[in-house]
């Protein structure tokens, strides 16, 4: 009987308990305190920085370098919260390479961008640790707000109401809080449970009150939070992932990545985590990398993602391509889902069809190509489920399938809010829905204050 | 290939690096390292009179200022002349010098301003054979509060003093190592020169304070809660030292008495410029307590190799070269203007030209052009400060670029006058002197 790496179908144990311990150690280790000093010396305090211009948050990241460089780590934080309370998971999460590193001046100049994802991680860390509190309350208001959802931009937002004296409640439908960052992110991007650390970081300003395992539309309506509440904010995110559309994808083996990527992240014995020998992964943005890498880590002996465009389409950064390449994942492109095969109601391959352009259209050439695969996961995005809005009461507008708010985050709903993925206009990173909690909290409060 | 063979008052050595009287030169072990990994000649460490050696602190010597990547830019020093045994010293000496005859051999000297402590001590020094002695008035720690050192070097008339003695009971070389501890370096000097010194050395270090430890609240470096100002030295105090070796070369009254530089050397380009601003060779301290002796390597080579580039076939091509190009601000030529350049291809538009131009200057380098993040030049505002130059990260990025003659000025709407002009005739000048007819 083959074992490990090459045992068939989907199975867990694949790797010795080391083995699994590395894999999923931190991808981008901390920064201590010498290399902190080190690479903050890098910076050369831009006028007007590129970096700070490119941060959807924009954090002031010269001044916050600056800060370590000098000494003053607890300084850098507080430069970094006030634009960002959850720059501790951003620091991690974010693709600083199509980001802040990516404008920064010394990548322009010889490839080597400051490392200003992992300073910020330094200097977060160090106040994090102390538990170090920068916002005290304003004087409680009376007002309530909200919010549905404790994922980045929900938090964002409870943090900034809080602070402004307002009474916060959060309805999360899952039984932890923290939204992606704890059920949709990369295990090795998050180690040592820091989403609910950080969770607990914010949460300890006082006022915001999360209530886990309420779901909208099944344990309370829209209109219920509208007659109760002073506002209303939505950061639900996305409830739905996008269908393979191809023959047989309802066949054992077939799997939605996030779902994988979820349980991988609760779970707390990586062994008993079952995958396959033979993975196949479609689809061409970070859930499709983040599956695939896990998947190999977790010892599949081969991991392929398929996509059905170019590589210059793909969604995910090129430093995540490399990620996946130096794990050993192959990536493959052109390449679309035409048919699930399965045998005994169990994947045991998919036949593809190869892709090409056709002016704009993209349309399969007719050629095919069959993987062997006893897991099939499914990458190709997310989608903004409606249903759970439309319990009663006005329905809300849309914009292709999410829902359209304002520059400041005002629905067509008068005393509701909307931030983060579940929004038209999004970009389904973190950080963004951390500058939409954090920019509809202040005109809920602007709303709520004036008059 | 240049030569790079050093004679500095009839002292000869195989090249203009020596390693300053310091740390470095304490003992033979040291000098040896030294000689082996290629210095041309050692100021051994400051010998005092007979008797009971001086004690040293026992806690930190030395404190510092860092630039970036913590790169020691400068160090400051409480320690005091040799606390070894004279007699040791001087049998150390007499047999490094037996052994190393094409290496210069200097004793620096600190003895009370009395004359027959000098008396003493000269004889007992010649006789190790050394090639001349340094006579240490720039200590500005410890030994200047016992009327040595710098306490010496502070009053010319001491200084005339002691070099006369000197002169009368030795045959050796004499070098006065002045202390930049004063507000006009020529009076030393002049002093010295008065006194028969052979030569002047300088800069010795300067008073300072390094840190102030900020639980403590005391002075860095602390010797149990306490500090003392020591001497500085290191690549900060390099201008300081070139433009007083430069005051010094151009005085009338001291124009052609051999100076050897000190202060802040680090590669061969320093040493190049002290040599250019009229330094007959020069020493160095910090570089080596910082990265070792292996740096001469650098230096000589560097020294060489830039001689050959520009077809110096000597030392003596070099020396003094630019000090005829020092003058006084009011001879400058006002009639010249040059205006910044910013290399579009090599810049990485950091915008620091822009911030400090716009903030703390002349307003004249664009930050935002048709939408675009682009720094650049606005010839009518540009003064041509040349502050851009000295912000910019990358070398050779922005450049001054002078107007030719004739050539509008925008800042002033006025072409540039080719006839040299300075503040000496400028009509603004109440006390200009009539242009001769």
């Amino acid at each position: 009987m083959p074992e490990g790496q090459f045992k068939e179908g989907i199975a867990g144990g694949r790797l010795s308990p080391d083995q699994y311990a590395d894999n999923f150690s931190d991808l981008h280790p901390p920064l201590d305190h010498h290399e902190a000093l080190v690479e903050s010396d890098r910076c050369y305090f831009c006028y007007d920085a590129p970096c700070m211009n490119a941060c959807p948050t924009s954090i002031d990241i010269p001044l916050f370098i600056r800060q370590i460089s000098t000494g003053n780590p607890v300084g850098s934080a507080k430069t970094i919260f006030d634009q960002n309370i959850l720059g501790g998971m951003c620091a991690r999460v974010c693709p600083t390479e199509t980001l802040c590193e990516e404008v920064c001046v010394r990548e322009v100049a010889e490839g080597k961008p400051v490392q200003i994802g992992r300073l910020q991680r330094y200097a977060t860390d160090v106040a994090m640790a102390e538990n170090k509190q920068f916002y005290p309350r304003a004087e409680p208001t009376g007002k309530t707000v909200a919010v549905v959802g404790a994922g980045p931009a929900g938090l964002a937002a409870a943090h900034r109401l809080a602070r402004h004296g307002h009474d916060v409640t959060i309805l999360e439908a899952r039984p932890k809080a923290g939204g992606l960052n704890e059920y949709g992110i990369a295990a090795y991007k998050s180690v040592d449970n820091f989403a609910q650390a950080e969770v607990d970081y914010v949460t300890a300003i006082g006022g915001i009150d999360i209530q886990n395992g309420k779901a909208l539309g099944r344990d309370y309506q829209l209109s219920d939070l509208i007659r109760n509440y002073d506002a209303v904010f939505l950061g639900m995110g996305l409830g739905g992932v996008n269908a393979l559309r191809a023959d047989g994808e309802d066949a054992a083996g077939v799997t939605n990545a996030v779902e994988f990527i979820s349980e991988l992240r609760q779970a707390s014995d990586l062994s008993g985590l079952p995958v396959g020998r033979r993975v196949v992964v479609i689809g061409g943005g970070m859930t499709a990398i983040d599956a695939a890498v896990q998947s190999k880590l977790l010892g599949a002996e081969e991991v392929t993602i398929c996509y059905r465009r170019g590589q210059e389409h793909m969604n995910a950064s090129e430093f995540e391509q490399d990620l996946a390449a130096a794990n050993g994942v192959t990536i493959r492109h052109w390449l679309q889902p035409k048919r699930v095969i399965a045998a005994g109601g169990k994947v045991s391959g998919i036949e593809l069809e190869y892709t090409a352009l056709k002016g704009d259209k993209l349309a399969g050439t007719g050629e095919t190509l069959t993987l062997v695969a006893d897991q099939v996961f499914k990458a190709i995005g997310q989608s903004f489920v409606p249903a759970a809005l439309n319990g009663s009461g006005a329905s809300i507008d849309l914009e292709a399938g999410r829902i359209k708010v304002d520059a400041e985050g005002r629905t067509s709903l008068t005393k509701v809010w909307a931030g983060g993925d579940c929004i038209f206009g999004g970009d389904d990173l973190t950080v963004s829905a951390v500058a939409q909690g954090r920019d509809a909290a202040e005109s809920i409060h602007r709303s709520l204050t004036q008059g | 290939m240049a030569d790079i063979r050093n004679n500095f008052v009839g002292i000869k050595s195989p090249n203009p690096f020596w390693l300053a009287s310091a740390p470095p030169t304490d003992k033979a072990y040291n000098v040896i390292r030294a000689f082996k990994a290629g210095w041309g000649g050692v100021v051994w460490k400051t010998l005092g009179e007979e008797g009971p050696p001086v004690v040293n602190v026992n806690g930190p010597r030395y404190g510092a200022i860092w630039g970036a990547d913590r790169r020691l830019l400068g160090l400051n020093n409480i320690e005091l002349i040799t606390d070894r045994d004279l007699q040791t010293n001087l049998r150390e000496m007499k047999q490094v010098k037996m052994d190393w005859p094409d290496r210069a051999l200097i004793a620096s000297i600190m003895v009370p301003c009395v004359e027959e402590s000098w008396k003493a001590i000269l004889p007992l020094v010649e006789e190790t054979g050394a090639d001349g002695i340094e006579l240490n008035f720039g200590c500005p720690h410890g030994m200047s509060e016992r009327g040595m050192g710098a306490a010496v070097g502070q009053v010319p008339e001491y200084i005339e003093m002691v070099v006369r003695w000197c002169k009368q009971y030795t045959r050796m070389p004499v070098i006065t190592k002045l202390t930049p501890n004063i507000t006009d370096i020529r009076k030393p000097a002049r002093a010295a020169h008065a006194g028969g010194t052979d030569a002047v050395s300088l800069i010795n270090t300067i008073n300072s304070i390094t840190g102030v430890d900020l639980d403590s609240f005391a002075p860095m470096p602390t010797i149990d809660g306490k500090g003392s100002h020591g001497g500085y030295c290191g690549p900060a105090v390099k201008p300081i030292a070139m433009n007083m070796v430069a005051e010094i070369a151009r005085d009338p009254e001291t124009r052609g008495l051999p100076i050897s530089g000190i202060g802040g050397i680090t590669t061969w380009r320093d040493a190049a410029e002290f040599l250019a601003l009229g330094a007959g060779n020069v020493q160095v301290c910090t570089a080596a307590m910082t990265y070792g002796f292996k740096i001469v390597q650098e230096m000589i080579a560097g020294l060489e190799n830039w001689m050959d580039e520009k077809g110096h076939r000597s030392l003596d091509d070099v020396i003094g070269r630019a000090t005829p190009n020092v003058t006084d601000w009011q001879y400058l030529n006002l009639n010249y203007v040059a205006k910044a350049h910013i290399d579009q291809d090599a810049c990485i538009k950091c915008g620091r030209c822009h911030i400090a131009c716009e903030d703390t200057s002349h307003q004249a380098i664009t930050s935002m052009v048709d939408g675009k993040r682009h720094f650049e030049v606005i010839e009518a505002e540009c003064v041509g400060c040349n502050l851009c130059v000295n912000v910019c990260p990358v070398d050779n990025c922005i450049t001054m670029e002078p107007l030719a003659a004739g050539a509008l000025d925008e800042r002033t709407g006025k072409p540039v006058s080719p006839v040299y002009a300075n503040w000496t005739t400028h009509p603004n000048n109440p006390m200009a002197k009539v242009a001769a007819e």
